[in-house]
């Protein structure tokens, strides 16, 4: 089953390669088994544009969709057995200990 | 037993279980729970007729399977679904695998709300109708159907697995199922006309005990429940209002209940304790020989483990019915410095209390005016207006 997971983090957060925030011994370790498909780290909200549809015109806003203290900071495509062994995988992210990691199952056209 | 006493009786004793298990042999709750609703409906018809079968579950999940194995075959789509149905052997005795316990903890699977582990226990192991659920939680039937059918949906979608946790997550995912069943007994325990839904609390902690009978904690919430369900027929007065421990009728508490309640004790953690507790009230025979040291001394571990203010409240109150409100009232008083139960009535009711048996009277009355703003109900109001009266 493939879960996107987005890494939701603090405003104020930055995640790099200091020893508790760096996410690469992560990304060896889900890698080595096989789970993560691939990922990547986004540009802070600031950055994001939104796109929707009003009365037949194209909408565009400057930042995310929903505004909130914590912006989505980074993601991974997650292909795991099920939800456990998601949560397992998303459990050890460094960023569990002070943001959130949101799992989406894939919902495939085919299905 | 007459044919439909026995549907009954089976309905009551093995529907879990087959529901359990066609469960697993479909991935499809929607189409298991109808297939089971189909096997006790032709049981109705054919126990009259062909005599009751030898091995009633035995024969309602194969009547449950068959119907399944025919609606799948009907639609191409699920014939994944049906490769797997047409698998299974036919269960040709008891020996079938119980499949109840994978039932349960995805019912209690933490990544559902919490209101819907509730609904979906009561749903599928307990077999309530969700009209039933509704009424129980005071919730309009649409309300209640609508979470029954996106918990099932999740469990779907999201890929909740459907099976007993393996060891490194056994016992958290444990103490999940132990805290919805918890909670519902809760919720028939606190409102007088939900009785009900503390008897089915009890009959999942029976059940969880015999699947898990080596669990000490799982027999500890038993245990808390029956002894404390135990003075159900003693805990209001005539006007529905709460009597206290102390006024309480001790002859109208079951003691079959204790007995049971008592057999299940054994050293462990938070319920056990709380069942500790609850035995050494039930086990008086007078409201003065009540253990208050083994009272303290058990909420004093429980302290250790919870960190909770509330259990800390309960410690103080213990204490000082052990060794007298002048060593209880300042543990309380610490309490209320620190904050952690601001606004809590029972708070400053406890220390009014403490403070009456001192003989500080002008200090009580201020108390239990300063509880009497906070108390949530009108039952206990009218007890503390009483406690002011009689100061």
């Amino acid at each position: 089953m493939k879960y996107l997971m987005l890494v939701c983090v603090p405003e104020d957060a930055v995640v790099g390669p200091d020893a508790d925030t760096d996410p690469i011994p992560w990304v060896e370790e889900v890698e080595r088994r096989g789970i993560r498909v691939t990922g990547d780290r986004l540009r802070p909200a600031a950055d994001a544009t939104t796109v929707r549809m009003v009365a037949g015109e194209v909408v565009i806003s400057d930042g995310p969709f929903a505004e909130s203290k914590e912006y989505i900071g980074g993601f991974d495509i997650l292909d795991c057995a099920d939800l456990d062994e998601a949560i397992e995988v998303a459990a050890k992210h460094p960023v569990a200990k002070f943001g959130g990691l949101e799992l989406r199952p894939f919902w495939p056209f085919d299905s | 037993m007459t044919p439909d006493d026995a549907v009954a009786e089976a309905f009551r004793t093995e529907r879990a279980r087959v529901l359990a298990t066609l469960i697993r042999l479909t991935g499809d709750w929607d189409l298991a729970e109808e297939c089971v609703q189909d096997a006790f409906e032709r049981a109705l018809k054919r126990w009259p007729v062909d005599g009751v079968p030898r091995k009633p579950g035995a024969w309602l999940t194969t009547t449950a399977r068959n119907r399944a194995l025919d609606r799948l075959r009907r639609s191409t789509v699920e014939a994944g679904k049906l490769r797997e149905a047409a698998e299974m052997p036919p269960p040709e005795d008891d020996d079938w695998p119980d499949d109840r316990l994978r039932l349960i903890f995805t019912c209690c699977h933490p990544a559902l709300a919490l209101e819907a582990r509730v609904a979906l226990t009561l749903r599928t192991v307990a077999g309530l109708t969700t009209d039933e659920i509704a009424r129980a939680f005071l919730t309009p039937t649409a309300t209640m159907a609508q979470r029954l059918v996106r918990a099932q949906r999740k469990i779907r979608e999201a890929g909740i697995p459907y099976r007993v946790p393996p060891p490194e997550l056994l016992p958290q995912r444990t103490t999940g199922v132990l805290a919805v069943v918890y909670l519902l007994f809760n919720e028939g325990y606190s409102a007088a006309q939900r009785w009900d839904l503390a008897a089915e609390a009890i009959r999942l902690g029976r059940i969880l005990v015999q699947l898990m009978p080596d669990d000490v904690e799982v027999r500890g919430l038993l245990a808390l429940m029956l002894l404390q369900d135990a003075r159900r027929a003693a805990r209001l007065d005539a006007q529905g209002d709460l009597m206290t421990l102390e006024d309480q009728d001790r002859s109208l508490w079951d003691r079959g209940q204790i007995a049971e309640g008592v057999r299940l004790l054994a050293p462990g953690g938070p319920y056990q304790l709380q069942a500790a507790i609850a035995a050494c009230h039930v086990t008086a025979a007078r409201v003065e020989d009540t253990d208050w040291t083994r009272i303290a001394s058990c909420y004093d571990e429980l302290a250790r483990l919870t960190a909770s203010p509330f259990v800390e409240l309960n410690r103080a109150i213990a204490v000082a019915m052990a060794d007298g409100p002048a060593v209880g009232l300042p543990l309380v008083d610490a309490l209320d410095r620190s904050g952690a139960l601001a606004g809590y009535h029972l708070l400053a009711a406890t220390q009014a209390d403490l403070l009456r048996r001192l003989g500080r009277r002008t200090e009580a009355a201020a108390a239990y005016e300063r509880a009497l703003d906070l108390a949530p109900t009108e039952a206990e109001r009218r007890y503390l207006q009483r406690r002011i009266d009689e100061l």
